[in-house]
């Protein structure tokens, strides 16, 4: 304690006797008022630990002494929003799709509310702005498997595709080389055949004649004599441009020899009817629509 | 351990902490020239500031008719004549930037007189005085009772000085919520305590604070807490105005009675008394005499206490006044005493004052009622449909400032062939399409254009959203790109 009082010569304040090669420390002292600052957060944490849960123990925590929680506190303040919306959304419950869409408030609560929905559920799958992906449908466009109009995008979203609820919509494509219905050489011919049906290009030695005999017999009954597809059966329209696994012909190949049969969950019971209707708005204002 | 010993005047036992404790100041109070403008002043300030919300201004139906207005939840602005939109913040920009070179110039012509007659601070803090000096005396009397015990009497007054105190904090809190809500339902919905939860909350913050920094940390702000004196201090030259002391007509201080010795003898006697009025007044509690110096706030109270001394003593009024270093060193090389308001300095700062203000009302008067913004969707940026074309998607928001419904039809000029359609709306002229836009609001529609397929296209075009008010023909228009997958 005796080196508490060595001044130093410079500045004329005492040191606190720290020395570091020859270095010395001079004595600066906190102001009160952070020190007093200082120790009343002490204060204040010890107050804390009593209050609120903090401490962890082996098989839970303490509790504090109002058994606050911030989960219940989280539930109670998503319960008030719902209420609070609750007025806006019952009457989108009521609206029908068509009206909706035709009642410009109606349409922007409803894509408002389906945006973040559709974020939150269908955007893994299709992308965030339902620009799909290859095996997925891209939404903006208006090709449509299953039909584009309002009620047949809610249908769609309410109960899926071969999604196992007792509504959805079934229909697969036939895995027609695994199964040995058609050969590999005459997989190729209709690979070539379904591709000159939409104008793009066929392999030089291609016979269009044997394609379409093995069209007719194998494929009309889903995507209809002049392949047009039908949306009943999910069948897709193989004279348009747009194609969900690829149109070259290793992947057409692959898809007559193997079959498709991709799934779109059942929202029914997951999302409540108005939410999904806001979705259906939604997802037939992406441009989708038909 | 070699101990140094420190030389004597070195040693010191009082390494205290860093921070010097406040002295309490007793401004003695004062009459004058200088107070007089202040306590105009001051009605001026807290007049404005109380009554203004109480100010209408007819807008035409539905729209609010308080002159001045910050409506949060409908996201305007109302200024008299002016009704400012969100998007339009920049005229706050234009505003700081105006306030910034008024306290320049100001600085310029005569230092702090900001801060000496205008700033809420000392506008409050003086009247708080104002209210302490009523009830409890002036400094004498209130220094005298500091430092005996506490009485009855004494405890009653300090009691009552809070109470208004705390009654002015209170009114000063009240009436800054009314700029943000129609101001007499404001009232009304206040007494009968219907009034929103955080108007409130905001009143007790401002009771508080004003109580707080006008009642007790008074001078402290200006000395320790405000930016302004050191940013001044940067700013000021030698020909700026500032209270002084004119230490070439006072000193040597001395007696009236010691003056009129020295002088008999021929000898210089200054005009300085050292009766230290000039200090009992000063509301930061410092002394004029050492020189210009932070603490002072230009407020000119020490100038009226030394005039009222002269005249007593028969001398000539203005030993202390506002005066610049410049005049001081002419006086005593014998020179004329100059003024030059006219410098560079503050031609530049008119003019560039000048400058922003004409700007701002240059955009004010032509500033358009009708806007479109654009947004370009993102993902998928572009979507070839089943038979090959290509569209791209986009939001429109409309803004109509006007007050009244408008229709409004819109083109697209730039890619070849191109198609617009407004989802939402089949509208009855398919290829132009036309919505209705309601009164003061802002519109957002989602708008597809779709052009045919072409391989010798451009991969990005400009497109143009022409926006055309059926009406009244006032334009809009906002442009993005059209791109091809
Ligand atoms: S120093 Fe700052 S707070 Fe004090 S009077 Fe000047 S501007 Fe106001
Ligand atoms: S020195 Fe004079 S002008 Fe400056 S603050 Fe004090 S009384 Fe006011």
């Amino acid at each position: 304690m005796s080196e508490h009082n060595e001044i130093d010569r410079v500045s004329g304040r005492s040191t606190t006797g720290h020395d570091w090669d020859g270095i010395k420390e001079l004595n600066t002292p906190l102001p009160r008022w952070w020190v007093l600052t200082f120790y009343a957060t002490i204060v204040w944490a010890i107050g804390y630990w009593v209050v609120y849960p903090a401490w962890p123990l082996v098989s839970g925590y303490t509790t504090g002494l109002f058994q606050y929680s911030t989960r219940a506190s989280v539930a109670t303040d998503l319960a008030d929003l719902e209420k609070l919306r609750g007025e806006k959304m019952a009457v989108l419950g009521n609206a029908s799709l068509a009206d909706i869409e035709k009642d410009p408030a109606l349409l922007a609560l409803a894509r408002a509310r389906g945006k973040t929905v559709f974020a939150d559920n269908c955007a893994p799958c299709h992308g965030s702005g339902g620009a799909g992906a290859k095996g997925y449908p891209n939404l903006n466009d208006d090709d449509w498997l299953w039909g584009g109009s309002l009620d047949q995008i809610m249908q769609t979203i309410q109960f899926g595709a071969r999604s196992g609820h007792a509504k959805t919509h079934e229909g697969q494509m036939l895995a027609f080389g695994r199964d040995g219905v058609l050969k590999k050489d005459e997989i190729v011919t209709v690979a070539n055949y379904v591709r000159s049906l939409s104008g793009l290009s066929t392999a030089p030695k291609f016979d269009a004649a044997a394609g379409k005999k093995l069209f007719t017999e194998n494929c009309t009954s889903c995507h209809g004599d002049n392949g047009k597809g039908n949306p009943e059966l999910g069948a897709p329209n193989l004279t348009d441009q747009i194609w969900l696994y690829g149109s070259d012909e290793g992947a057409l190949v692959e898809t007559i020899t193997n079959g498709r049969a991709g799934v779109m969950p059942a929202w029914v019971g997951r999302l409540d009817p108005v939410t999904v209707k806001a979705l259906a708005v939604y997802v037939h204002s992406l441009g989708g629509g038909k | 351990m070699n101990k140094p010993v420190p030389p004597a005047e070195l040693m010191t036992d009082e390494d205290g902490p860093l921070y010097a404790p406040r002295k309490k100041v007793y401004p003695q109070s004062v009459s004058g020239r200088f107070r007089s403008i202040k306590w105009r002043l001051m009605a001026v300030c807290l007049g404005v500031y109380y009554l203004l919300p109480f100010v209408r201004w007819h807008r035409g139906l539905g729209a609010p008719d308080q002159a001045v207005l910050i409506d949060f939840p409908n996201r305007r602005f109302y200024f008299f004549f002016i009704e400012l939109w969100p998007q339009e913040i920049y005229y706050f920009t234009g505003l700081l930037v105006l306030a910034a070179f008024a306290l320049f110039l100001m600085n310029a012509l005569g230092g702090r007189i900001w801060c000496g007659y205008l700033c809420p601070q000392t506008v409050w803090t003086d009247l708080f005085y104002a209210v302490e000096r009523l009830v409890e005396g002036d400094r004498r009397a209130q220094m005298k009772a500091d430092a005996g015990p506490m009485t009855v009497n004494r405890a009653g007054r300090r009691a009552l000085k809070h109470a208004i105190w705390l009654m002015i904090a209170w009114w000063t809190g009240g009436a800054w919520v009314l700029y943000f809500a129609d101001a007499p339902t404001l009232v009304r919905d206040l007494a009968t305590f219907q009034a929103p939860a955080i108007a409130y909350v905001w009143i007790a913050m401002l009771t508080a604070s004003t109580y707080l920094l006008a009642g007790y940390v008074r001078e402290q702000v200006c000395v320790y807490m405000c930016p302004w004196p050191r940013i001044q201090a940067a700013l000021t030259d030698e020909w700026a105005l500032n209270v002084t002391y004119k230490y070439d007509r006072g000193e040597p201080r001395c007696s009236v009675k010691k003056a009129f010795d020295i002088r008999s003898l021929g000898e210089k006697a200054g005009d300085c008394i050292d009766c230290n009025q000039c200090v009992a007044v000063c509301p930061t509690g410092i002394d004029i005499r050492d020189g210009a110096q932070l603490g002072c706030i230009q407020c000119g109270l020490c100038i009226d206490a030394c005039d009222a001394v002269m005249t007593k003593v028969s001398r000539k009024a203005g030993l202390i006044g506002y005066d610049n270093d410049i005049n001081v060193q002419r006086r005593v090389a014998g020179k004329q005493e100059i003024f030059k308001p006219v410098r560079a300095r503050t031609v530049v700062y008119a003019s560039l004052i000048t400058v922003v203000c004409a700007v701002m009302l240059y955009a004010l008067m032509s500033r358009t009622l009708l806007d479109v913004n654009v947004l370009h969707d993102r993902n998928p940026i572009a979507v070839r449909l089943s038979d090959g074309a290509i569209r791209n998607g986009y939001t429109l928001r409309f803004l109509n400032k006007r007050g009244f419904d408008r229709v409004i039809a819109i083109d697209v000029d730039g890619p070849a062939e191109a198609k617009l359609h407004v989802i939402g709306s089949d509208s009855v002229t398919p290829d132009r399409p036309m919505i209705v836009l309601a009164r003061d609001t802002t519109t957002e529609l989602r708008v597809l254009v779709t052009t045919p397929f072409d391989e010798k296209a451009e991969k990005s075009v400009p497109v143009t959203f022409r926006v055309t008010d059926i009406g009244l023909g006032e334009v809009a228009s906002a442009t993005d790109h059209f791109v091809l997958p």
